[in-house]
């Protein structure tokens, strides 16, 4: 899986993340993938849902030391 | 006409918690690419109040008004547990050690992400309040305006 781009949200409170997010995702072009490391717990629902929403593809999503990390595919 | 969907807010309250909670759903809602209209009328227009005075000509209740609004977001008090002004420091520092965006702040960042900000003209003429007393960049309108942007909402709230 090819990363174009890693944001780091981490410590970050809601909706920063999905704000910091949405910014990003505008600097890639379609088809090219996202990874975003966030610590709200609420990241996870909102991270998904706003995918699906803008027609982009969580293509996985890991956590590990409660450090929460998506990679997203723009749509 | 645009696509996108819309997400239009009724923004009452003067309260920092409450004001709060409307600039985090505006800024999620500009996130998922939504138009986003921030309706102020009422005590919610305090939100929009520059810090610093500004002198202007103003009757005796006007000012009286004035004096006894919050002057910008950051001054304003908490719907619950406000206890003098004790509540809004209490948790302005429980908010820093979540490194939660601050009601200022979020106002920003609405700003940034092209929220339209809209203060209610007939209320400000209740309260006294005039244009160089509200921030820059905002629009001013009625209820009329408010909606013709709610009617194609897809989220619409009051707060």
């Amino acid at each position: 899986m090819e990363v174009k781009k890693v944001l780091d949200a981490k410590g970050l409170a809601c909706p920063m993340p999905i704000v910091k997010t949405k910014k990003t995702m505008e600097e890639l072009n379609s088809g090219e993938i996202l990874e975003v490391h966030a610590t709200d717990k609420g990241a996870k629902s909102d991270l998904t849902a706003w995918a699906k929403s803008g027609g982009h593809e969580l293509l996985k999503d890991t956590e590990e030391d409660n450090v929460l990390k998506f990679w997203i595919k723009k749509g | 006409m645009s696509d996108k969907k819309k997400t239009t807010i009724v923004l009452f309250s003067g309260d920092y918690d409450k004001a709060m909670a409307a600039y985090i759903i505006a800024n999620g809602a500009a996130a998922y690419d939504h138009e986003v209209t921030i309706f102020h009328t009422f005590w919610g227009l305090n939100a929009l109040r520059k810090e610093n005075q500004i002198p202007l000509k103003k009757g005796f209740l006007e000012k009286m008004f004035g004096k006894m609004m919050p002057r910008g977001a950051d001054k304003m008090g908490l719907s619950k547990m406000n206890y003098l002004g004790m509540g809004p420091k209490m948790i302005k520092h429980v908010m820093k050690k979540h490194n939660a965006m601050t009601l200022p702040q979020l106002v920003e960042m609405a700003q940034e992400q092209n929220v339209k900000m809209i203060a209610c003209t007939m209320t400000m003429d209740l309260l006294g309040l005039q244009q160089e007393e509200l921030l820059d960049g905002i629009d001013y309108a009625g209820v009329a305006a408010y909606i013709g942007d709610a009617e194609q909402g897809n989220v619409n709230l009051f707060i």
